[in-house]
């Protein structure tokens, strides 16, 4: 057994911070037919940070949409243990999904200004967010003049404009290079830490989710059910130390273990 | 030696290929024009069967204030018509885009008077609208609306996924979805449906006056070339004529330099690959 790992057959694992939300039996059926999600349970603490790990289509990201509102469950609840305030849920996409028309600077006040908060009162929000991904001196660029990465840093600073209770991560960095994403992983950490925010993040990367999480929630396929939580109790920050230890080539073993029993493909 | 001439000792291609885009045309008509020439004194046309090109430059300079009022009749027909259909087509867009009922219920209506051919319909149009301005503009907007029309809707129902899936996240209102992510996505698309528009104003005009008629003061350039067959004078004819592509591509070139201003920060139709 790996030193920082642990098994947690019950969903009902919140951080230390108290419970911010919980998926009580959820499930979630498309067009009458389509059964994505099948009594889903999973319990998220204050400050937590959670991967969804499975093989695609198991409903990952259909799981980031019920706890976004973007979709409403056909059975079960999604529950906020406070109050879920407006403005205080933030979604990072697969792609940037940055406005092309507009300034970097005006994509990050995009958030803020729906919610009735000028550019000029909203600047040292914007600043500091961009501060957070490294991207003040981009404030002026238009997304078309940054890289992949950048607009993923992009993304992620308006995520973090309006201070976010929780950020839902759907695949993030799946489409960036090895070494962009290493470097996106550690810097997620650094403003996971900055920010003190709950993180729900999707991912198809064993070594990702356990690099990041605190706990990784093993998916089975469709339709998605949570088949095993693994606990990663290696203490923050994480760097490429921990990426380099015994510890961690043991956890990734153990979740690439119940990934595959999980999709039926176990030796 | 010039560093943008040549490129590591070879002949830089490019550079010669942006002076043919301009060379190439001038060459093409002028020789287009000598051949012209040529061809009305071998075999000895009489100018009011076909006149020389010269004598087209000349009788364009001597009815210059004819043409040009005339010119000035059809410009104000095409630019008001052109910013009718600007803003019945996006107006109607924006319905189309809020409501599917609206849709549903309209559109095969804009179809049908888009295939409708404009010469069909515009007698009838003279028939109940007594004057002839609006008669013109409505023929021309009938013309110009629907590329405007067509495009918009697209445009507004392209809308990234994502970023609506945002706009929701972040309870924006259905006016800040709108103006701050529908009508910046469909920009692109009503630029494209403008430039077609443009022309296309253009002919609605000049068919409206055709079926109008020479009758009336202050006619337009179609009412000048009618009068002109009348008399015979295929000179000013050929001016008139030259006067409406002129304008044609004017009014083509002025649409496209306001979607390049629009667009050259952001939309990859207007950026140029090594910007």
């Amino acid at each position: 057994m790996a030193m920082y790992g642990s098994d947690s057959r019950s969903s009902s694992n919140p951080a230390a911070g108290g419970e911010l939300l919980a998926l009580e039996s959820v499930s979630k059926t498309f067009s009458g037919s389509i059964e994505a999600l099948r009594d889903v349970s999973l319990h998220v603490g204050q400050g937590d940070f959670v991967s969804l790990l499975g093989p695609s289509g198991c409903g990952k990201s259909t799981v980031l949409r019920l706890i976004a509102g973007l979709a409403e469950p056909s059975t079960g609840h999604v529950d906020w243990r406070s109050n879920r305030e407006s403005g205080r849920v933030a979604y990072v996409f697969q792609e940037p999904t940055l406005m092309p028309w507009t300034s970097v600077e005006r994509n990050v006040w995009l958030p803020l200004r729906l919610g009735g908060c000028s550019f000029g009162e909203a600047q040292a929000e914007i600043e500091q967010a961009l501060g957070m991904v490294g991207l003040e001196q981009c404030a002026r660029m238009y997304p078309r003049e940054l890289s992949g990465g950048m607009k993923m840093r992009v993304s992620i600073a308006r995520a973090l404009v309006t201070r976010p209770q929780v950020i839902l991560m759907d695949e993030p960095f799946a489409a960036l290079d090895e070494i962009t994403r290493f470097k996106l992983n550690n810097d997620l950490l650094v403003i996971k830490e900055h920010s003190g925010c709950t993180i729900l993040f999707v991912t198809h990367s064993v070594y990702e989710s356990v690099f990041l999480s605190r706990r990784v929630a093993v998916m089975t396929p469709r339709p998605g059910r949570v088949f095993r939580e693994i606990e990663v109790s290696a203490p923050y920050p994480r760097s490429d130390e921990f990426r380099n230890s015994d510890d961690y080539l043991s956890l990734c073993k153990d979740v690439s273990a119940a990934l595959r029993e999980a999709t039926g493909d176990a030796p | 030696m010039n560093g943008r001439a040549r490129i590591g000792g070879s002949f830089d291609w490019a550079q010669l290929e942006r002076a043919g885009r301009w060379a190439l045309p001038a060459i093409f008509l002028v020789a287009s024009l000598w051949l012209w020439d040529r061809l009305v004194v071998w075999n000895e046309i009489p100018h009011y069967v076909v006149p020389r090109p010269g004598l087209v430059l000349s009788t364009l300079a001597s009815d210059w204030e004819i043409l040009v009022s005339a010119l000035g009749v059809t410009l104000t027909t095409t630019i008001l018509a052109l910013a009718v259909a600007v803003a019945g087509g996006v107006g109607i867009a924006v319905l189309f885009a809020m409501s599917r009922l609206v849709k549903m219920s309209l559109f095969p209506y804009a179809v049908v008077l888009q295939v409708t051919p404009i010469v069909a319909i515009a007698p009838l149009i003279f028939i109940y609208v007594d004057s002839r301005l609006a008669g013109l503009l409505i023929c021309a907007w009938i013309v110009a609306f629907f590329p405007i029309l067509s495009n918009t809707t697209l445009g507004l129902n392209s809308v990234d996924h994502n970023l609506r899936d945002l706009f929701r996240i972040h309870g924006a209102s259905r006016r800040q979805q709108l103006l701050l992510l529908m009508v910046p996505s469909a920009l692109p698309y009503f630029l494209g449906g403008l430039r077609i528009a443009g022309g296309l104003a253009l002919i609605g005009a000049i068919v409206a006056e055709y079926v109008a008629g020479t009758g009336g003061v202050g006619t337009g350039l179609a009412s000048t070339i009618l009068e002109a067959g009348y008399r015979l004078n295929i000179p000013r004819m050929f001016a008139a004529l030259l006067l409406i592509a002129a304008t044609g591509v004017l009014i083509f070139a002025a649409l496209s330099l306001l979607s390049h201003l629009l667009l050259h920060r952001w939309h990859d139709s207007a950026v140029r690959p090594e910007d």
